[in-house]
């Protein structure tokens, strides 16, 4: 039993085979993704209700969001999914440098995403419009000359419940990104160690499974958050 | 089962997975699900024991009509603290934690479950919130009931609601990976020959329990945090006050909390297949049914969550779709019960205490359920929402099904787990008395609720107080009743006699290695050949084993 789980390197002790270890891998990340789908999932609900409820409030409040920021995002984070999946690629026909390039540029995507994402957050608690009642206050924002999308008084309290969902959404997927960032760091690493080979790769396969779910749950927060105002004309 | 030629090792003093090591780090640091479950056993008995004095201090307040042994105040806070404990650090990691951790790999015939770091990183999660709750508690607990309705939870409550918040937040973590570790673990690591349909149904009920672990326990986890922040920064999502829906939070609660009842009650109707099957020397009648109507009990499940909230603003016809829905889940619950009761019949049935438990278990869980028919009634519901009826049938089936359940399995499985046999008197005498002082309890609280008392009140009509001082008399036999296993099961790791590897003649891979079993579970690797419970085969089996062992 033990004996042969010796001499394969990666294999641990409780599994049979390589096969059964990489499939159990496999299954435990999809389940995984299916909790964590669950977990957005509530999110998303929340959203839908109050879009319902407050549909004025949620393009005036999406309005107040920066497009071009999030758009870039975007690009950035489907390059990162990109070059994620020629890691695994690299990984299985065992190229051991274009791996540890396609993890480190992977990592740098993302490390650009948080930075981007940092910037749109500093720029709301500037306007003060996070949301917190000690901060919160477009009033502010709109007395500044140039200002083209002024809330109006009776949506304030709407736009505010825009904001929160918008801060706990991309709040939640941001922290995806930075325990990915974490995974990535230790991918690389282990790429740099030569542990990944044609044999044993299931750790990047599965951080691959990881990394794109994160990058799908963006692609659905983009258009939602950033774009279901932007047809609005108000202050135009 | 038959066995590939490997060495057995001789059955007596062997080396298992309790004497190979005796350090305290070696337990802390264990990778080793018998030993985790032993963890959570420990853990989960001592939140038992804090949430039963609570449930003590209850009774003992309403032993008279007037509130005069704790304030209103205090009495809010003991019952919600109660429910807390009792459901998210008792019931839900009960069975799956301590006897799913134990027995679902060595039922597998697997070394160990898929992810052992996993599996010891849940009980760390599982300490850190329970020391999280334990803080709430010692620093004023809090009074919104185990449900924290907002707006009274998010505004007016004044205690550690958010502490309490974050700390089922942290546990339902603990949930998920245990849910996750079984799941992956039955779909990748059955023994050679052991396919879906031979698998204990132990493990059946295992699975669906997971299926609700990973699918309900996120929805939970979002909600009490966003709870949280409603509180810390008044987010505006269930506050009405600020636009929020407080009726979104009933149904993102009992989006979780409706399936978890399930999760309180699937596993412990695994451990009364295997019990039932095993004292009475029969297969289970209609193994296929049994197992797929724990599927259905699992999946169901999550489409009745509405059935608490006929009486909040929901919509007649939207609670009518929940009513119809609530009476479907009645169908699997009723065919397990029905295929226990013709597993019997006609079966060498013997008394033992595991025996006595499932007895106790078909009984009471029946009672629990049909009274559940009553609430998932719309009209009578407006009656029956809010008072001791509903307290008395969700007791009969958590005390009643799960804990019964839960009692049962540790006897059965505790010469397993520990290599020692208990006094077969004492546990006999424990389940009698179990079962006497559960209905002296909480009979009287389904007559209680039908004539209007309400639950969570701390004083009443003096008309009511026969009925409650009954109540609170088996409230103690039944405290008795709990104490004793504690006393005879803990007195046979020093005095019991020793126990042999398959002490009820049983069939199942686990009773197929020496107990306490030893430290990678089988010494030879396990190979399955009949179906399950198949018990004219378990002493050729037997014979087998011990022949390959002989020849090597």
């Amino acid at each position: 039993m033990s004996e042969h789980a010796e001499h394969v390197p990666g294999l641990a002790h409780h599994f049979v085979s390589m096969e059964q270890q990489k499939e159990a891998g496999t299954v435990g990340m999809w389940v995984f993704l299916v909790t964590e789908l669950m977990f957005f999932g509530g999110l998303f609900l929340v959203y839908t209700i109050f879009r319902s409820t407050y549909p004025l409030g949620f393009e005036y409040g999406s309005f107040l969001l920066n497009m071009p920021l999030g758009l870039t995002n975007t690009i950035v984070l489907i390059l990162s999914s990109l070059t994620m999946a020629m890691g695994v690629h690299s990984a299985q026909t065992n190229k051991q440098g274009a791996l540890q390039m396609y993890l480190i540029v992977t990592l740098l995507l993302c490390l650009v995403f948080l930075g981007i994402k940092t910037v749109e957050y500093r720029s709301k608690l500037h306007d003060h419009l996070f949301p917190a009642y000690t901060t919160y206050n477009p009033a502010i924002k709109e007395a500044e000359p140039n200002n083209h999308h002024a809330v109006p008084q009776a949506l304030k309290s709407e736009v505010r419940t825009f904001l929160w969902i918008y801060f706990l959404m991309t709040g939640l997927h941001a922290f995806h990104m930075i325990v990915g960032a974490g995974m990535l760091v230790g991918l690389i690493w282990m790429a740099r160690k030569g542990k990944f080979n044609d044999v044993y790769n299931s750790p990047i396969e599965i951080g691959g499974l990881y990394w794109h779910f994160v990058d799908i749950v963006w692609i659905f927060l983009f258009p939602l958050l950033y774009l279901s105002g932007y047809h609005l004309n108000v202050g135009h | 089962m038959e066995i590939a030629a490997q060495p057995a090792e001789t059955q007596e003093e062997s080396v298992n997975y309790l004497n190979v090591n005796h350090t305290v780090k070696s337990w802390l640091l264990t990778l080793d699900h018998k030993r985790i479950g032993i963890l959570y056993l420990l853990s989960i008995s001592l939140f038992f024991l804090i949430g039963g004095i609570y449930a003590s201090l209850i009774r003992l307040e309403l032993v008279t009509p007037r509130g005069d042994l704790l304030t209103p105040e205090m009495y809010n806070r003991v019952f919600t603290m109660h429910g807390v404990i009792m459901i998210f650090f008792f019931l839900i990691p009960s069975i799956p934690a301590t006897l799913g951790n134990f027995l679902l790999p060595l039922m597998l015939g697997a070394k160990d479950v898929a992810f052992p770091r996993l599996n010891l990183l849940s009980w760390y999660i599982f300490i850190i919130g329970g020391a999280m709750m334990m803080y709430t508690l010692v620093s004023g607990g809090i009074d919104t009931g185990w449900t924290f309705y907002p707006p009274y939870s998010s505004i007016y409550s004044n205690s550690q609601v958010t502490l309490a918040g974050v700390s089922i937040f942290i546990t339902g973590f603990s949930s998920i990976l245990t849910g996750l570790n079984f799941m992956v673990t039955i779909h990748t690591m059955r023994a050679p020959g052991l396919t879906w349909f031979r698998m204990p149904l132990f493990l059946w009920g295992m699975y669906s329990t997971s299926l609700i672990q990973i699918l309900g326990t996120p929805v939970i986890a979002i909600t009490v945090l966003a709870l949280a922040f409603e509180r810390t920064l008044q987010i505006g999502i269930f506050d009405p006050k600020l636009g929020g829906d407080p009726v979104l939070f009933q149904h993102m609660f009992w989006f979780y909390s409706h399936p978890a009842v399930y999760i309180m009650v699937i596993p412990g109707m695994g451990v009364i297949s295997e019990i039932i099957a095993s004292m009475t020397r029969k297969a289970i009648f209609g193994y296929h049914f049994v197992a797929f109507s724990s599927l259905a009990i699992a999946v169901f499940g999550f489409l009745v969550w509405g059935h608490h909230m006929f009486t909040s603003s929901q919509s007649m016809y939207q609670g009518l779709v929940f009513s119809l829905i609530t009476y479907a889940v009645a169908i699997p619950s009723a065919i397990k019960t029905f295929n226990w009761v013709a597993t019997i019949y006609k079966g060498s049935v013997s008394y033992d205490t595991p025996m006595i438990y499932a007895l106790a278990f078909l009984g009471l869980f029946t009672i629990g359920g049909m009274t559940g028919l009553f609430l998932a009634a719309m009209g009578l519901d407006i009656h029956l929402h809010d008072t001791y009826f509903v307290v008395a049938h969700f007791h009969y089936v958590m005390v009643g099904g799960q804990i019964i359940a839960y009692l049962g399995g540790l006897h059965f499985w505790w010469p397993k787990m520990t290599g020692r046999m208990y006094s077969e008197i004492w546990g006999r005498i424990s389940a009698v008395i179990i079962f006497l002082g559960f209905n002296l309890t909480f009979f009287p609280q389904f007559v209680l609720g039908y004539l209007g008392m309400p639950r969570r009140y701390h004083a009443y009509v003096p008309e009511f107080q026969t009925l409650h001082v009954l109540s609170s008399a088996g409230a103690s036999i039944l405290a008795l009743g709990f104490l004793m296993p504690g006393i005879y099961l803990t007195a046979s790791l020093f005095f019991g006699k020793k126990a042999e590897a398959n002490p009820w003649q049983a069939y199942g891979l686990e009773w197929q290695t020496a107990s306490p079993p030893p430290l990678e579970n089988f010494t030879y690797d396990p190979v399955v050949t009949h179906e399950a419970y198949d018990f004219d085969s378990v002493k050729e089996i037997q014979e087998a084993r011990e022949k390959v062992a002989v020849t090597a």
